[in-house]
């Protein structure tokens, strides 16, 4: 046994991570708008970037809308490509 | 008969009546090529997240009209040669977004099924 290895009497419960759901068929959100842009900050981080999915938690259909709205929004000037602080 | 979303940025400097003749200018060329304008949605001067042709700001008009799918390269061309207008984008608005955009029209969308967890 390895000499440092530390015996708990209970073993430790290590925080379940939160069920991901994908928000898009949970809520039965078939459109994703590239003009609502307060829906789409919830896809990006803080510099602006995409989230991936397994943070966003969105099945590959959905991610992909929300992909090529939130490259619409970009081109039309309503998200920035790249910034910092964006919330 | 498609339906379709232009979006336009003009140039801030423009006056609010060159607004209001260019948003009456494209919805009879779409009216006479053919398409039917469905809804106008004037945003008006709005920041631009980054500068575009050195300008920060834009006024932006968002509208969704019906038409045959070679309306869109006659707009095209119309709104390059367009000086006053610094951006435009065509989408192609699939059924879920025809829906989507008359049920937001008519206040269907309560703010709490989309802010959702």
């Amino acid at each position: 046994m390895a000499k440092n290895e530390i015996k708990y009497l209970t073993a430790i419960k290590q925080e379940k991570p939160k069920k991901k759901f994908c928000r898009f068929k949970k809520y039965g959100i078939k459109y994703v708008d590239y003009k609502d842009i307060e829906f789409l900050k919830k896809f990006i981080n803080e510099q602006g970037k995409l989230l991936p999915r397994r943070l966003s938690g969105n099945s590959l259909k959905y991610q992909r809308k929300v992909q090529d709205a939130v490259k619409k929004a970009r081109q039309m000037g309503m998200l920035p490509y790249v910034t910092d602080l964006l919330k | 008969m498609n339906n379709y979303e232009l979006m336009v940025i003009f140039t801030p400097v423009l006056s609010e009546e060159d607004f209001k003749a260019a948003q009456k200018k494209y919805a009879d060329l779409i009216a006479e090529l053919g398409g039917a304008t469905v809804h106008s949605n004037p945003w008006g001067l709005k920041s631009l997240a980054y500068p575009i042709q050195k300008k920060t700001t834009g006024i932006y008009w968002v509208l969704e009209f019906q038409g045959p799918s070679e309306i869109n390269e006659k707009l095209k061309i119309q709104m390059l040669r367009d000086e006053q207008i610094m951006r435009h984008m065509i989408t192609r608005l699939d059924k879920y977004a025809v829906e989507y955009n008359y049920v937001k029209r008519n206040g269907g969308f309560a703010m709490q099924d989309k802010t959702e967890a």
